[in-house]
């Protein structure tokens, strides 16, 4: 049998993980390996800023460690990240660098979404009821160290991802301070979490019914509530949710740690965890709680297996990516026809001009998520839409996304309407590398033509057939009403185009009768 | 449950004075007369060794105790102090019926089948003074290293355990010293007052590299053979080591130092480095014991209690030879074969004994391993193949106690030549093993073995050896649980039970542990394993209170326990508290056992045995009757709370129904020993079990016999293998 070892490594703030995977076509992602070594770099960095000198020593020692126990296993490949909150570290550089140069690691440090990206493709690619559960009001709650992100569902899509910062240890960190001078530890978390839980509940739960709720991040609870009916079961009620809780705030971490057997670290992080758990479970009424018992590792092993074709899943995550984008664009009132219109273009351009630029799916992913959100800007300002639409996309989280990529989409956004700056000034702003400019520069060559021929935002194009004639893109349209003023207007943007492909795209009209 | 009702400390026995119950079962078999003779010799000298580590390890805590001026309590309401004084009695009975077992058994009857033990240097004949004279010359006076104390030399340093000859000496009138120190004397009458005071102490160590005993030549008509000790032959030339003295009077004396090792863990940043300081040390700990010759001079003896510091009850006249363990190397005499048993050769393993590989028969099942009836060799071939094999990844031991010249840690160093990855716990803790163990630990390093220190604060007393495979289906554990050490000589005379499994719950369980030892966090929960020092406790305690329901449910409740030791007052109240609601409870305790039966209301229904037979009973399986189903587990931890709290330990389960039956089959026939078993009374005592109308069982004798049985049958199996051909030769 044909198998892959493959390892997960998981730098958090409150741990760093190892996992080794066996994964095949026909098992599919067996995990053969855990190792967890827990150390609070969330607590140097939420309280100092910065990951201390004897933390980065003891990282480094055990990512070594780790290598050891790689090779051990003789792993066919590895993935090795930090969850976002090291980003906040300011010398999270450095410390990289340094695994790199002690143990050969390369670490990448995961923008939030793509942290919450691939837990999520973890739980959906591992539990067969998930399109099932999803069809349903549903909320994902992801927790960890740093902050918390909340997921919902309904009717099998994607509605909105919204992370707070309002991790388990960093809430516990903020508190610490102030816990010995209350006897309600519970209120005092449940107050200081709750304006954004309001936030949340006001602006995207308001009519919606959700049933279940899953839990997944946090590496403990989940088995602690596993462990919690007689038998191991991944979904509780509502209901048995308060009665545990109930008993469990009731107890000293000491007391946790020895009755659950777990480590008193764990225990006094399940305070702050299980009190945001209790505050969003009462705020959204769900009937069932969900514990899968799905991590990030697996996530990265299950990418690792789809990117490398030994496993394809039933759930589209594309779709999710894009629902995300649309759903980001209706709240900021895009013009949903025009977006419609556009993708049509651009995605006919893109794959007639497959031969030239050689980009793949991932590219054409983000192509649709820069026209679906390339003038969210006009919400702010008709007259600044560039900027205020590159301002809305980076604040704004999109699940499956890298920092790279939602900076991609946002400088198309911005590109589309202005002028393209040199790669040399835009690097003085940006952290693009010269791959990635050009890339942008190709996409936004793309969104401002497909642009151009909706200009009057009336759709006038209903079908379009693009080929590509050695060095002309031949444009088929199919347009129903008088199309002078796109073809007299798009001029400027053929000629960007021709400046970035050096193919010239020719238009061939053919009327709707 | 709340068991406080069964805690009073009534309901408790002492774990010392169970222990010298213990050590005086074993001088019982010494004692036996049907056990042969050379048999009961070696169980003398084990009572001995076995008093020589409770005085070094029990003894010297409670010492510390009284230093420390702890008063609390044991379980059974005794302090410290009130434990000392009831132990010196209790040791002081025990060594006169050593003795008297020694003199008035084990001498007459040696002398008897042929062996005279001399046992004074003066009843020696002229030739066999010439011979020990010229013996002295040749081999033991090079190696002498006599000190003597005076004004200007400090009493010397006696190691702990040592045997010595202390000797009262003088400088002789005509002597160069004499003449010397006469000189610088202004008053002769104030010299001659002063004479008695003249006496200078000197003391020799009896070299333990040499044999303990000396052959002397045999009697060449009746060949009688002859032995004298080697510290007679010291004694009877002791002049010639003090050349200006006169030896005044010698005599032998042993003393035994404080040998509990305590280590500050928290303070100790290198573990290590704290056990070699630590061992460095005991040699020179408090003297909690003097051990002298019966007839010992009072002035000499006046001299050692002063400078040892020892009071009365730690001082034991012997009227005898000191230090009996040297009648183990008697044992092995040539010529006696008539009165020993004969060598028991360990059987082979029936699942084993085909052409495939170790790992090919694991793979069509669990395998069960019961030592020493079985050969302890498919657990170092389980290594040494693992060290050659191709696809194996890597390789994880925890060591405990080893043998000298191990080949399980040649087989890991091998392993890491060739290029597995090797990870080996090495518990430097283990007592009086540390030294052995740290050069193993270096050895293994060396190798390129991944060598993990134990843990801070924490034994690792956990017995098991995890193969990664790398196989055409994936990766495949197997894995090697144990009740014993991975040492090839001990399971040669310790009963033990192994199992070899690739059951992949087991696999995942053994990779955590590692995982764990290594100083990685424990897994959030374990699929079979049950690990101490965080899970096994409450989960022994939920067993026998899932007893307790059943039985007060009016449903079978029954619990069988084989353990070395039962001391835990948690897991005895549980047990009270059990039987009390009806649950018939059998235990098979070899050593310490806390737990009183026959209480009224709380103990009857428990049955406490104790084996004490040629092999040292040592394995670890606990039953649960569980309304039907049958948990049966075995594992590394006695129900001791420095097993259940103090230690890393593993239970396990036993899943597979033939081994289950066969480790029942165990426990049933331990149950019936009605020869080497002793029942254990409500007064405490142990006494045999009434054999009349009876058979006779001797366990450790019909598993010897079923072992030999089992491997017989294969076997004959293959010989009677008939080949027919297919077609005539002719055709």
């Amino acid at each position: 049998m044909q198998y892959s070892t493959f390892a997960a490594i998981t730098i958090d703030s409150y741990d760093v993980f190892l996992e080794i995977f066996e994964i095949s076509k026909k098992q599919g992602i067996h995990s053969i390996d855990k190792i967890r070594h827990r150390m609070e770099l969330g607590k140097d960095i939420y309280t100092l800023g910065k990951i201390s000198p004897v933390m980065e020593e003891e990282l480094c020692r055990v990512l070594a460690d780790f290598v050891r126990i790689m090779e051990g296993y003789k792993v066919d490949d590895y993935r090795a990240v930090a969850v976002s909150s090291i980003r906040e570290a300011e010398n999270s550089l450095f410390v990289l660098g340094k695994i790199r140069q002690l143990t050969g690691l390369h670490v990448t440090v995961l923008s939030n979404s793509e942290q919450r990206f691939l837990g999520y493709k973890a739980l959906a690619a591992m539990e067969e009821n998930f399109n099932k559960i999803i069809e349903k009001g549903t909320a994902i709650i992801d927790l960890d160290g740093g902050s918390l992100q909340i997921s919902l569902f309904d009717k099998d899509a994607l509605v909105t991802t919204q992370n707070i910062r309002m991790g388990n240890l960093r809430v516990r960190e903020r508190l610490s301070g102030v816990i010995n001078e209350t006897t309600h530890y519970e209120s005092l978390v449940e107050e200081f979490i709750w304006n954004e839980v309001t936030s949340f509940k006001k602006m995207y739960l308001k009519d919606r019914k959700i049933e279940n709720i899953i839990l997944l991040g946090d590496l403990f609870t989940d088995t602690v509530f596993q462990n919690m009916e007689e038998k191991v079961t991944k979904i509780i009620s509502g209901e048995n949710f308060t009665n545990w809780y109930q008993k469990v705030i009731r107890q000293s971490p000491m007391e946790l740690a020895v009755k659950l057997g777990i480590p008193l670290e764990n225990a006094s992080l399940m305070y702050p965890s299980v009190v945001i758990y209790k505050c969003l479970i009462d705020m959204m009424g769900a009937e069932r709680i969900w514990i899968p018992g799905t991590h990030l590792p697996r996530g990265i092993a299950y990418e690792y297996a789809e990117q490398n074709r030994i496993l394809k899943g039933d759930h589209n995550f594309e779709n999710d990516i894009l629902m995300a984008a649309k759903n980001i664009g209706k709240r900021y009132a895009v013009n949903r026809a025009h977006v419609q219109n556009l993708d049509m273009i651009a995605t006919a351009v893109f794959d007639a001009m497959k031969r030239v630029h050689g980009l793949g799916k991932r590219e054409r992913l983000l192509l649709q998520m820069a026209v679906m959100l390339h003038d969210v800007g006009k919400y702010i300002s008709l007259n600044n839409v560039a900027e205020s639409s590159y301002n809305i996309i980076m604040s704004n989280e999109i699940i499956g996304l890298s920092h790279i990529e939602r900076e991609m989409i946002a400088l198309i956004a911005k590109f589309n309407t202005k002028r393209l700056p040199s790669y040399e000034e835009l690097v003085m702003e940006s952290s693009l590398s010269v791959e990635q400019y050009l890339l942008v520069a190709q996409l936004t060559a793309i969104v401002r033509l497909a642009n151009a021929l909706d200009r009057s935002h009336y759709q006038k194009i209903t079908a379009i057939r693009a080929s590509l004639k050695e060095r002309e893109l031949i444009m088929n349209l199919t347009v129903n009403r008088d199309f002078t003023l796109e073809q007299g207007l798009c001029q400027e943007k053929l000629d960007f185009f021709y400046e970035v492909f050096s193919v010239q795209p020719v238009l061939k009209l053919k009327r709707q009768m | 449950m709340d068991y406080t009702p069964y805690k009073k400390a009534e309901y408790y026995r002492n774990r010392e004075l169970s222990w010298i119950s213990f050590d005086e079962r074993v001088l019982n078999e010494a004692r036996d007369k049907s056990i042969p003779l050379f048999e009961r010799l070696k169980f003398l000298s084990i009572t001995s060794s076995n008093l020589d580590e409770f005085y070094m390890v029990r003894v010297a805590s409670l010492k510390d105790m009284v230093h420390a001026g702890y008063a609390k309590p044991d379980i059974a309401g005794m302090t410290a102090k009130e434990q000392l004084s009831a132990i010196s009695e209790h040791t002081h009975e025990l060594v006169q019926l050593q003795y008297s077992t020694y003199n008035r058994s084990a001498v007459p009857a040696l002398e008897h089948v042929g062996l005279t033990i001399i046992s004074e240097h003066e009843k020696l004949t002229k030739e066999q003074a010439e011979y020990v004279d010229a013996y002295f010359e040749e081999n033991i006076y090079p190696v002498l290293t006599p000190m003597a104390m005076d004004s200007a030399r400090p009493f010397p340093l006696i190691r702990n355990k040592s045997l010595n000859i202390g000797a009262l000496v003088r400088k002789k009138d005509d002597g160069l010293l004499a003449k010397a120190s006469r000189k610088e004397k202004k008053n002769d009458s104030e010299e001659k007052k002063n004479k008695e005071k003249e006496l200078e102490f000197a003391t020799v160590q009896v070299p333990s590299g040499l044999p303990r005993f000396i052959l002397l030549p045999a009697d060449a008509e009746s060949g009688q053979k002859y032995c004298i000790l080697l510290e007679e032959v010291i004694e009877r030339n002791i002049g010639k080591l003090f050349l200006s003295y006169d030896v005044v009077c010698a005599h032998p004396y042993r003393i035994m130092r404080n040998a509990d090792l305590t280590i500050d863990e928290d303070e100790a940043s290198d573990l290590l480095k704290e056990i070699q300081k630590q061992l460095k040390k005991r040699q020179w700990g408090e003297v909690i014991r003097l051990e002298v010759e019966e007839q010992m001079d009072k002035r000499l003896l006046k001299l050692l209690k002063t400078e040892f510091a020892i009071e009365e009850e730690d001082l034991f006249r012997i009227p005898g030879p000191l230090d009996l363990t040297f009648l183990m190397k008697m044992y092995g005499l040539d010529g006696f074969d008539e009165y020993k048993i004969p060598k028991y050769t360990p059987a082979a393993v029936p699942a084993l004994m085909n052409d495939d590989d170790i790992f090919t028969n694991i793979r069509k099942g669990d395998i069960l391993l019961h030592h020493p009836y079985m050969t302890f060799d498919p657990v170092v071939q389980f290594v040494q193949q693992a060290a050659k094999d191709p696809d194996v990844l890597a390789i994880k031991q925890t060591l405990y106690r080893v043998s000298g010249n191990s080949p399980i840690i040649a087989a890991l160093a091998q392993a890491a030549e060739n290029g597995k990855q090797v990870s080996v716990l090495v518990e430097l803790k283990a007592r009086f093993d540390e030294e052995n163990n740290i050069v193993w630990a270096k050895m293994l390093e060396k190798a390129g073995c991944h060598v993990i220190y134990g843990l801070l604060g924490l034994k690792t007393h956990s017995k098991i050896t995890l193969v990664v495979r790398k196989e055409e289906t994936g990766i495949r554990r197997y894995v090697h649980l144990g009740t014993g050490n991975y040492n090839d000589s001990t399971a040669k005379l310790y009963t033990d039970c192994g199992l070899l499994t690739c059951n992949a719950k087991i696999g995942e369980d053994a990779t955590a542990v590692f995982n764990m030892l290594s100083g990685y966090s424990e897994p959030d929960s374990w699929n079979k394993l049950v690990v101490a020092p965080l899970w096994m406790k409450d989960r022994f305690l939920h067993l026998i209170a899932m007893e307790e329901e059943h039985a007060r449910k009016g449903q079978k409740a029954h619990i069988i326990a084989k353990m070395n030791s039962l001391c835990d007052r948690d897991i005895i109240a549980a047990l009270y508290s059990a039987s009390a609601a009806g649950v018939k409870i059998d235990l098979i305790v070899r050593g310490i056992c806390c737990l009183k039966v026959g209480i009224p209301g709380i103990s009857e229904n428990i049955t406490v045995r104790s084996i004490v037979g040629n092999f040292l009973e040592h394995a670890r399986i606990f039953y649960f009757y569980s309304n039907g189903k049958e948990e049966l587990f075995m594992g590394s931890a006695d129900w001791m709370p420095r097993n259940l709290e103090k230690r890393v330990e593993i239970v396990f389960p036993v899943e597979d129904e033939q081994i289950h039956r066969e480790v029942m089959h165990i426990l049933e026939i331990q149950l019936k020993d009605n020869v080497k078993a002793s029942i254990l009374q409500p007064d405490g005592k142990y006494v045999k079990p009434d054999k009349r109308g009876k058979a006779l069982i001797n366990s450790q004798g019909y598993f010897c016999e079923e072992a030999a049985q089992r491997a017989e049958r294969p076997k004959k199996e293959i010989d009677e293998r008939i080949f027919i051909p297919a077609e005539s030769a002719e055709e």
